[in-house]
């Protein structure tokens, strides 16, 4: 596979290293009154689509940003690539 | 030597005669001949036996996609099993013997087979070799395995290389014959970048094989005429003998090209084969078609072949397979074939089932007549034609070629899973959903015309690089119609082979569908249809057509199988490239590697690094001497070891401590400058994942080290929580573990070697136990120093610029010369770390939790810290937790291996009482018997137990007490001193 | 059911092999079973035997959406093992290993049980602790194990790689009892057996949606109409999440692309299984003599049935590494299944929290050697509504209670496992 990263252009998916579904990124809050149940299905409950599929890849071999990749998991083509920085912003990560 | 069955023409070079053996007897044929082009010259037609019932076959095609002419190639250690006859180029010395026999080629003991063809129909041994229940395992199946498999490997090392490589381009072009040529002419006049690659050693396709014309010259010559063209232009990159095996995701194609297989032995330096990436704007898919056989009773023997085989032998090849040949076919190319052979002197009869056939002058057509049957032991002599009216004939032939149509070659459309679709006017699958990118032109796509195929060529390049204007003249070619009449097979009471090299047949197809296996699905895996090495090229819409028929559908309706890479089969070899050996990986070294070798020690892999493992002395004859020498001298004076293969990550910023905070479940806000802290961190999931020091350097600026295994990983977890988790943190990683060199110098005497060395004063007071500092060494060199320690000795970490390592490693010896220093191993690590207590990746095993490892309290609830939450749930904490403990043997000369399991005394010795289990062992040469660290239930409440340690594998068992991890210095001061 | 033996294939092949019936028929969907079991694959046909069989289930259909044992029954590498460290899981594969033992016996189908037994080679001092640990699990469980010294595999496999090898090879933990077995066989030989019992299976019915009624699973909705159902069994590893999506159901489950290869025919060379403990490359010998082998999955979330070039080239590098022999053989076919990768790498056999609506699944790569077992403890917790002893460990809620069984230590990544 070919990922069009956000900086660096075309690269082979073989520099990449894959994590999973980048709702990773929305770690809950541990103050919450239901942080246990929320960590729980955080860390562990995947909605593991047929098809249109965020997820986190992390450019190893590269420059070591991690992406935010939305690739069709029946077909795999890509449709999208952002950097995880910035998906993470929108979600309001920042501090 | 004779070579009866050659005749004019042909592409061959008959000025350059090449010998070889087939089965020990020379032979010989020409430059530009194969393997089985140069048999059939001879008049050899028996080149091979079948799978299952040992038939005599010869080649039924003269391409790739052969079932049936599989000999070993070459002998030694390059022995080729199951090489393609067909596709082999010819060279002189060549070596080649059949295969699958008991005896020899045409007199194989294992025929017998065949004589219980009945017995052994498809999936027979799913019904017996059940009774008596032991036999299947005892007697039947190592019956059936001896029979097993086709050719032999060597089992000598494979003595060539082979290479891989990357290629980029804007348009690859898969197929050189007409629509291929056109179509890299095409694009290569437009300036793009070109890749051609055809598997065949000499590009035009069938053009080499047939005798149409283009712009009034030959096919070949036109093919070769544009080749030249397209050579010399310097955006074409022509590959022959180049198999594109496989479309892979986004324009990634797998190539492999056969460097040296065309020579006896691979010149100096080349590779046998070089496995390329071939990377891909768009990709015109030219494979051309594969004409496909028709199944009658005894289709199978040496002689009978596929009429455009017939044809190509005749006319690239300049041989005749036999000079009376009989063409069986229910479409006007099979008149094609009749017409070229009866033009090369062959005398020919067609038989063509339709009843408009066309007549000729110059051969002779049974029409709407079909063969019946075929006689010859070793090779085809006679035919059984029934005729229109019903009456028999018997015609005494060499050769039979059958028409039964051509498939489009569709494989590489199916490698992302697309699924080809039926064409009625083709009677044939032709090309569905494509992989993106992916243009499909000339007999690929249905065009079977020499003119369709020029123009599907030339129309396919335009549209991939989206070239506009007005499309250039094409060279004039035929533009015939191939007018076919769908004829799958013929009924008859014997047996008509569709997959010939699985020898399976009519019959099975239609017990199979009797059986309720009626899914193309089940009939492939029940029959073994088109599962051998052919990959059912020339088998699979048979065997489809007569599903169809069985089940009173259209062929679509009962479905397709599709086809998966390779292309054809790939060397192993050429996957692995230069991945063997020593080569397997890369060996990353320390920069005192040289040194350590100089001391002579003994190295040992831990992921990719070498780390030195012991330093053997003379005269010490066990490594357990070297070890317990390097201990002992450490402890009592002073050792040091190379620690640079420990992960180092730069942590700066001015949130740099609340980074820390987040990855490390205890707590860093607080540590100040100058100070490190061992940190614990943990996965999300709150089970330990790795464990370390960080030293804070800076107010804003920490070094975190981590295990040498799990260097990678936590570095990319710390940008995980970095780049996703707090993305506006003012704080930067960086990986410095190749940026150092670390050495520990451990041991009472390792201040006063470091004295000598470092600029600063380190002093236990200036320096004390956790300090960490930028310092200076000889003089003004920058160096980091940490005073940690692994061992529980008064210790110091190290480090330099990588450059300054192999320096550094050689002063420390000679400013320790005074106190015996004593450069130690992994090994002595160990063990010194056991004696310690202290943990490592035995103990971090991916399963246990800060509490089992006696950290619990160390697990903050002061700050969010990653994993905190999830390490609290019940499952995790329950009253009877492993914890981690020491042991000790009763009897002092026992030894408590690693892997062992505890036991209560008196209790059985099973699972359900399984109470834990050692992680790490060793000899003590301080305590003078061996240790372990272990974790036990409840280990904690249950210091002071004796306890049974078993290992049933190893046939351990002995009774130990458990213990404190801590088995040297467990107050500490000696690290402290 | 008509019973198959040497003395019917006689028979028939006497008389024309006229009088061979079809091997399970081709019913239509009955109205309403007591137990519909989604997925016509190993695990599905197993649980409707041992649910005939064992449990005295009458009214049982499977449903498949295409073929049955068209999924990863059909697409693996054909081996049986039982050589588990964790007690969660060792018991549980040791009765899967057993009941393969009887399996002829009990289908009367001969799915080619052939234990030859599987090698996992050690590299490492690390690793042999590890090992050793494992093997004395295997052993204190009642199943078998042997560690074998360097010399005692060189025995087997004269060819290895021990001269010139990047990790050299230490010593092997053998189960002579693993072996490898005719996969499509196990689909036939279960279905067969089933339909005789009485169930139906019922091919080309896919699942569009269960429908719940007040919590509860009343039936699933096909594209051959409702089916109603006492109880609904999902067993399609694979499409775990697709399925139980249509329950609203998450799953602690991704689902990857596990490749498989085989080479051409060869004359045998390999004696058993065996696994290389420095790279991702396992093989072993079919009947036919294809070598039959395998690495790790692609890596990334796929239901695409097929993987790329980087880890085909890593499995044939590993091949390389142990067998330099190997490099003249040629790879015939690879493919691609779809693996249910859990959380701990260990698999669900549990009710759901909708009452009647049961799950089995998150089999990771190692779904097959598990078929008999696993049809068996979901025909047990089906039929019986308690999980059977060897399958109590694989709950849904060991995830939030902390209970994972996790015999590689990798944590919540399904990739890693």
């Amino acid at each position: 596979m070919i990922i069009d990263h956000p900086l660096l252009g075309p690269r082979d998916s073989a520099e990449f290293t894959y994590m999973g579904d980048a709702r990773l990124i929305e770690r809950p809050s541990p103050d919450a009154e239901d942080a246990a149940a929320a960590f729980y299905e955080y860390a562990y409950l995947r909605d593991n689509p047929a098809g249109l599929h965020r997820e986190l890849w992390f450019h190893e071999a590269g420059d070591r940003s991690w992406l935010v990749v939305t690739r069709n998991t029946v077909t795999h083509e890509i449709a999208k690539v952002e950097l995880a920085t910035d998906v993470a912003r929108a979600k309001g990560r920042s501090t | 030597m004779s070579q009866k069955n050659r005749i004019a023409g042909g592409q061959i070079d008959r000025d350059t005669p090449l010998n070889f053996t087939f089965d020990g007897k020379s032979y010989e044929g020409h430059a530009g001949d194969t393997l089985a082009s140069a048999l059939l010259a001879n008049g050899v037609r028996l080149m091979g036996r079948s799978f299952k019932y040992h038939r005599p076959r010869g080649p039924l095609t003269a391409g790739s996609e052969e079932p049936n002419a599989l000999v070993q190639l070459r002998s030694g250690a390059r022995q080729e099993p199951n090489t393609r006859a067909t596709t082999t180029e010819l060279f002189g010395g060549l070596t080649a013997t059949s295969q699958n026999k008991l005896g020899s080629l045409s007199f194989d003991l294992l025929a017998v087979n065949d004589r219980f063809s009945n017995f052994l129909t498809a999936g027979f041994y799913y019904k017996t070799f059940m009774w008596p229940a032991a036999f299947w395992e005892k007697v039947y199946e190592p019956i059936i395995r001896r029979a097993a498999g086709l050719g032999s490997l060597s089992l000598e090392d494979d003595p060539d290389v082979y290479d891989k490589g990357f290629l980029h381009c804007d348009l690859l072009i898969i197929g050189a014959g007409p629509s291929g040529l056109m179509a890299a002419l095409t694009a290569a006049r437009s300036g793009a970048d070109v890749i051609l690659a055809d598997e065949d050693f000499r590009m035009g396709g069938r053009l080499n094989s047939e005798t149409y014309e283009i712009d009034a010259a030959s096919g070949a010559d036109w093919a070769r005429k544009t080749v030249a063209e397209l050579a010399n232009m310097p955006n074409v990159r022509l590959l022959p003998r180049t198999t594109v095996i496989g479309a892979f995701d986004h324009g990634i194609y797998g190539a492999v090209e056969r460097v040296s297989d065309h020579v006896a032995t691979p010149a100096s330096g080349k590779p046998r084969q070089i496995l390329w990436r071939i990377y891909s704007q768009k990709t015109v898919l030219a494979a051309g078609a594969i004409e496909r056989p028709i199944a009658f009773d005894n289709n199978d023997r040496p002689g009978i072949m596929t009429a455009s085989a017939l044809r190509s032998y005749a006319n690239r090849f300049g041989v005749a397979v036999d000079k009376r040949t009989v063409i069986f076919t229910n479409n006007d190319d099979g008149h094609r074939s009749a017409a070229d052979l009866h033009a090369k002197g062959v005398r020919v009869i067609v038989i063509d089932t339709r009843m408009d056939a066309r007549k000729s002058p110059d051969y002779e057509v049974l029409v709407g007549a079909q063969v019946i049957n075929t006689l010859g032991r070793l090779g085809l002599t006679f035919v059984t034609v029934r005729l229109a009216d019903g009456s028999e004939r018997t015609i005494e032939c060499g050769a039979l070629g059958m028409a039964g149509g051509w498939n489009p070659n569709v494989h590489l459309t199916c490698h992302q899973r697309g699924r080809p679709t039926w064409n009625n006017a083709l009677a044939a699958f032709v090309p569905g959903a494509l992989p993106v990118g992916m243009l499909v032109a000339g007999a690929a796509n249905g065009d079977l015309s020499t003119a369709g195929a020029l123009a599907g060529g030339a129309a396919a390049a335009r549209k991939a690089l989206g070239l506009r204007g007005r499309l250039p003249a094409l060279p004039l070619a035929e533009d015939a119609p191939i007018k076919v009449t769908p004829f799958w097979y013929v009924e008859g009471a014997s047996r008509a082979w569709l997959d010939q090299q699985n020898d399976v047949t009519v019959k099975d197809v239609k017990l199979s569908y009797q059986e309720g296996f009626k899914s193309v699905e089940h009939l492939k895996r029940y029959t073994t249809l088109g599962m051998a090495t052919d990959q059912g090229k020339t088998s699979n819409v048979g065997g489809l057509a007569i599903m169809a028929e069985l089940a009173g559908k259209d062929i679509p309706e009962v479905g397709t199988t599709i086809f998966r890479p390779p292309y054809t089969p790939v060397a192993i070899g050429a996957f692995g490239g230069r991945h063997r050996g020593q080569e397997f990986h890369p060996k990353r070294l320390t920069p005192s590697h040289g040194w350590a070798e100089e001391q002579g020690a003994v190295f040992v892999e831990v992921g990719n690094w070498m780390r030195a493992q012991w330093f053997p002395k003379p005269g010490e004859t066990s490594w357990r001497e070297s070890v317990d020498r390097e201990v002992l001298a450490t402890r009592g004076s002073v050792g040091v070891c190379d620690v640079t293969t420990l992960g180092k990550v730069d942590v700066q910023g001015q949130d740099a401590a609340t980074f820390l905070n987040m990855i490390y479940c205890n707590g860093f806000a607080k540590l100040p400058v100058g100070k490190s802290r061992y940190g614990l961190m943990l996965r999300e999931d709150g089970i330990a994942m790795d464990d370390g020091t960080a030293a804070r350097l800076a107010e804003d600026h920490f070094v975190v080290t981590t295990t040498t295994a799990n260097a990678v990983s936590v570095y990319r977890h710390m940008e995980f929580v970095r780049q996703c988790l707090a993305p506006d943190l003012d704080v930067q990683l960086i990986s410095t573990t190749e940026s150092w060199a670390q050495y520990a110098v451990a041991g009472p005497k390792a201040r006063r070697v470091l004295e000598k060395i470092v600029d600063q004063d380190i002093s236990n007071d200036a320096f004390p136990f956790m300090a960490c500092a930028n310092i200076t060494v000889c003089g003004g060199l920058r160096a980091r120093l940490f005073r940690i320690s692994f061992s529980g000795e008064l210790a110091f970490e190290i480090a330099v610029p990588t450059a300054y390592g192999d320096a550094l490693i050689r002063r420390i010896m000679t400013a320790g010369e005074e106190f015996d220093i004593t450069p130690y191993g992994t090994e002595a690590l160990g063990v010194m770390r056991i004696e310690k207590g202290h943990a490592t990746g035995n103990e971090l095993n991916g399963t246990t939790t800060a509490a089992n490892l006696g950290m619990g309290r160390m697990v903050s609830t002061k700050k969010d810290s990653i994993g905190a939450i999830l390490s609290r749930r019940s499952g995790l904490n329950t009253a009877d937790d492993l914890r981690a403990v020491g042991i000790k043997p009763i009897n002092h000369d026992d030894t408590v291996p690693a892997g062992s399991h505890l036991m209560n005394t008196g209790a059985p010795v099973d699972a359900a009482h399984d109470q834990g289990y050692v992680t790490s062992a060793c000899y003590s040469p301080n305590l003078g018997h061996h240790i372990a660290l272990a974790f036990l239930k409840d280990g904690e409440n249950r210091i002071g137990d004796t306890m049974r340690l078993v290992s049933p594998l190893t046939g351990v068992d002995v009774e130990v007490e458990i213990c404190s991890a801590h088995f040297i210095d467990p107050e500490g001061e000696r690290l402290r001193a | 059911m008509m019973r198959y033996s040497g003395l019917r294939v006689i028979k028939e092949a006497l008389s024309g092999h006229k009088g061979w019936w079809p091997a399970w028929r081709n019913p239509e969907p009955a109205e309403a079973y007591d137990i519909v079991v989604v997925g016509g694959g190993g695990h599905g046909l197993a649980t409707a035997h041992y649910l005939a069989k064992e449990f005295g289930q009458a009214k049982v259909a499977v449903i498949e959406k295409g073929w049955i044992g068209g999924g990863n029954v059909g697409r693996n590498t054909t081996i049986i093992r039982s050589n588990y460290l964790l007690d969660g899981n060792e018991p549980f594969y040791e009765m899967s290993l057993k009941l393969w033992e009887g399996l002829e016996q009990d289908l009367n189908y001969n799915a080619m049980v052939s234990q030859r037994g599987i090698l996992n080679l050690i590299h490492s001092d690390n690793q042999r602790d590890a090992f050793i640990r494992r093997g004395n699990a295997m052993l204190l469980n009642g199943a078998d194990a042997d560690l074998l010294s360097i010399d005692d595999i060189k025995k087997r496999y004269p060819f290895l790689n021990t001269q010139d090898a990047r990790f050299p090879i230490k010593a092997g933990l053998a189960q002579h009892r693993g072996g490898t077995v005719r996969h499509d066989a196990v689909a036939w030989g279960y279905a067969r057996s089933a339909d005789s019992r009485g169930v139906d299976i019922i091919q080309n019915c896919e699942v569009t949606g269960f429908r719940i009624e007040n919590g509860a699973c009343k039936g699933v909705e096909t594209t051959r109409g409702f089916i109603g159902a006492g109880k609904v069994g999902c067993a399609v590893a694979g499409n775990s999440s697709r399925l139980m999506s249509l329950a609203n159901i998450r799953l602690p489950i991704e689902s990857h692309v596990l490749q498989a290869f085989v080479s051409e025919g060869l004359k045998p060379v390999l004696p058993g299984v065996i696994t290389f403990g420095a790279g991702h490359f396992y093989c072993s010998q079919s009947d036919k003599g294809g070598l039959v082998f395998g690495g790790d999955i692609d890596g990334y979330n796929s239901y695409a049935q097929r993987g790329n070039l980087p880890v085909v080239e890593d499995v044939c590098e590993g091949a390389m590494a142990i067998f330099p022999m190997l490099g003249r053989a040629r790879l015939l076919r690879m493919w691609g299944g779809i693996m249910d990768m859990s959380m701990d790498g260990s698999p669900i056999i549990d009710k759901t929290h909708i009452d009647g609506l049961y799950f089995n699944g998150g089999w990771c790569y190692g779904g097959f050697k598990a078929t008999p077992a696993s049809g068996y403890a979901f025909a047990h917790l089906l039929a019986t509504d308690t999980p059977h002893e060897t399958a109590k460990a694989y709950r849904f809620d060991r995830f939030e209670t902390g209970r994972m069984i996790d015999e590689k230590g990798m944590g919540n990544q399904p990739n890693l496992h």
